[in-house]
């Protein structure tokens, strides 16, 4: 076996045992961990393929920004383990009928005479000067220009609905300015009136 | 590699709706909430001049561009331009309803006129990228629109359900596409096209490939079985944002059957003509008797939007010329009724009042008698009775299927067009013929008044004389 396939098996199984890890530990904390050794051992396997940015970027963005913001979000809200499993013996045979058939469908796709070496010989290797990094800028700005701009539009729009559903302003909350608190002066708050005296009966 | 620079002057009116949505998105935040006019006459302008741009470019025929990732056809500007009225439409409609709830807000109008841009990128796609991109932006804007009401708990749960089961289908999509371009080592529509043509082999994957983007279209039709988000989305959501859902984004949804089916994958034409009967059977079935128990209008018209994705999808099983061109004139005539169903409903509600009830319509005749009309000439077009455009619309794509020999599903399609009028004719019969709890008439504004005359009238005036929108819409389908 060579020193490549070895990492591939090696990588592959480090891929799985993370994936299993995710949906089968007590704990969404570790379960979120488990995710982020799916993402390193999913960049190893890139690394591999030689396509060194997309390794890199899966690092940065999935386990640099979307996970640590994951993990805030688990730790933060008081997930009730024992209610989350209350349903998991009544859905187990529709579960297991789902499971079953999608593993029937990828094992017939995939195993099949389409994607085996013989249909997708492994490309030639590229020299070492060779930057995938500007390779990719390339294509996304000029040939696929327009769905990279489409790409764009959607995240605007994602964040034009974030803020129009969450954005709130409520002008009846009362709430304390401390500067005004600070400023405020006797004439403010107590008002002396002058009365005649009144005559004791 | 060689780069060809791209012919940007069919991507015009993309661009345009583009800048003036975010146009409008940096000028609304400086705009007090009295000057929130200005923000809806922009977007019914943008929406004006998209459509005189995308005429002034119909003389171009049939142009791909973007490195094949972008096309135009006479299939895409009639779509686009159905688009831009419907669209319009919605916006005269919902105003006053929008205004009554306190929501007429400028986020409302630069949502859908981001929904209104990813259904003209769908509508305009050629390859698979470019229509996953494009679904993606109608379907998020979509999203937000029904959730928009944030107070309202049953338009949140809507918004939830929607969104999650939005996000399956589009998951189901994917999966389907990737398989196909696994086996056709392409995402342009044209080369799978000749790939699949060119060899015989790929047998079970294309297959299963297929059966995924099955799913995921006719999910984002609502045909039977994917059917389950409609009703209560429908339900839900703020009438003025169903109104919107439920019009144009379906012809969004038919411009990706069709070119996913048709310009892509029509060289398996046997294997979903069959799926797509099978899903035209269930839906015509389930809609129509469904619909009969319902007592919410709403809901109701969930149901026969449910039955007419059957019918329409019934022009498509016959798989030819003038099959695809009868569902495009089902689909055009759809959307006039569709509107005009949920624009009755925007016209009968009040601040704190939404007229969803069946029974909100007692004796409208005597409270309204045009409006009454209006309702009469819209359910009678929408169980097909001649002469409105309905009728039409259910008699070409029945004549498309019995032209290819499937006068079974001609036969189902009759029963359960007889069986949907009863409940199309009750509301015609409560409008009518039941006393009205409240005899105040009932005053409109105008403007609103105007748009629903115009489209019971166009229902009555294209079905006196359909073979105009007939012969455009043969001329949209080349071949």
């Amino acid at each position: 076996m060579s020193f490549q396939a070895l990492l591939f098996y090696a990588l592959s199984a480090l891929l799985l045992t993370g994936a299993g890890l995710v949906v089968s530990v007590r704990n969404p904390v570790h379960a979120a961990l488990s995710l982020v050794l799916c993402f390193f051992a999913s960049a190893g396997l890139w690394l591999l393929l030689e396509a060194e940015f997309l390794a890199i970027t899966l690092v940065l963005v999935y386990v640099g920004a979307v996970m640590v913001l994951f993990l805030f979000v688990v730790m933060m809200l008081d997930i009730n383990v024992t209610r989350m499993r209350e349903g998991f013996i009544r859905f187990l045979p529709l579960g297991t009928v789902v499971a079953v058939l999608s593993a029937a469908f990828m094992i017939l796709v995939v195993s099949g005479p389409y994607f085996g070496l013989e249909a997708m010989p492994a490309p030639p290797a590229k020299a070492a000067d060779y930057s995938n990094t500007a390779e990719l800028g390339r294509q996304l700005y000029t040939t696929y220009v327009y769905p990279f701009e489409i790409a764009a539009v959607v995240l605007l729009v994602a964040i034009v609905a974030a803020i129009t559903l969450t954005l709130r302003r409520r002008p009846n909350t009362r709430f304390q300015e401390p500067s005004l608190q600070v400023q405020v002066r006797r004439a403010d708050r107590v008002r002396l009136v002058s009365m005649s005296a009144e005559e004791r009966k | 590699m060689s780069f060809v620079m791209p012919n940007f002057l069919p991507a015009v009116p993309e661009m345009f709706v583009l800048g003036m949505a975010s146009v409008i998105l940096l000028l609304d935040p400086f705009l007090s909430e009295r000057a929130r006019n200005v923000t809806y006459l922009l977007a019914q302008a943008t929406l004006v001049v998209a459509l005189l741009l995308t005429l002034a470019l119909t003389g171009e025929g049939t142009v791909v561009t973007f490195s094949g990732t972008f096309v135009t056809d006479p299939l895409a500007n009639l779509l686009k331009v159905s688009v831009y009225i419907a669209t319009f439409a919605v916006f005269l409609y919902g105003k006053a309803y929008l205004q009554a709830r306190n929501i007429y807000k400028g986020e409302f109008f630069v949502l859908a006129l981001f929904a209104v841009l990813g259904m003209m990128v769908l509508i305009s796609a050629h390859s698979l990228l470019t229509l996953y991109l494009g679904l993606e932006l109608m379907s998020l804007a979509l999203y937000a629109m029904v959730g928009f009401q944030r107070d309202n708990g049953v338009a949140s749960e809507a918004a939830m359900k929607y969104f999650v089961l939005g996000a399956m289908a589009s998951a189901m999509l994917l999966y389907g596409m990737s398989m196909v371009y696994g086996v056709t080592g392409s995402l342009d529509l044209s080369e799978i096209r000749t790939a699949i043509s060119a060899s015989s082999e790929y047998g079970v994957v294309l297959s299963f490939g297929l059966l995924f983007l099955l799913i995921g279209v006719a999910f984002k039709l609502g045909a039977v079985p994917f059917h389950m988000w409609i009703p209560d989305v429908y339900h839900g959501a703020p009438t003025a944002v169903v109104v919107f859902v439920s019009s144009a984004p379906k012809l969004a949804a038919f411009a990706m059957l069709m070119r996913l089916l048709v310009d892509g994958l029509g060289g398996l034409a046997e294997e979903w003509s069959s799926v797509l009967a099978l899903l035209a059977v269930l839906s015509m079935a389930l809609g129509n008797v469904v619909a009969i128990a319902q007592t919410n209008l709403k809901r109701l018209l969930a149901y026969s939007g449910i039955s007419h994705i059957g019918f329409l999808l019934m022009g498509v099983v016959a798989a030819n010329g003038s099959g695809y061109s009868s569902a495009l004139f089902y689909s055009l005539t759809y959307l006039l009724m569709t509107l005009g169903g949920f624009g009755l409903i925007l016209i009968m509600s009040r601040s704190g009042f939404e007229a969803d009830q069946i029974n909100d319509y007692r004796g409208l005749h005597s409270r309204n008698p045009w409006l009454a009309l209006m309702v009469l000439m819209l359910f009678f077009s929408m169980a097909g009775v001649p002469p409105f455009l309905g009728f039409w619309a259910k008699l070409a794509v029945i004549q498309a299927v019995v032209q290819v020999d499937m006068v079974w599903l001609a036969i189902v399609a009759v029963v359960f067009s007889v069986i949907g009028a009863f409940y199309y004719l009750r509301v015609v019969k409560v409008a009518y013929f039941d006393a009205p709890e409240v005899d105040t008439p009932i005053a409109p504004p105008a403007d609103q008044h105007w748009l629903l005359s115009a489209n019971g009238l166009a229902v009555l005036a294209l079905g006196l004389f359909p073979s105009w929108l007939m012969a455009l819409c043969a001329a949209a389908i080349p071949g």
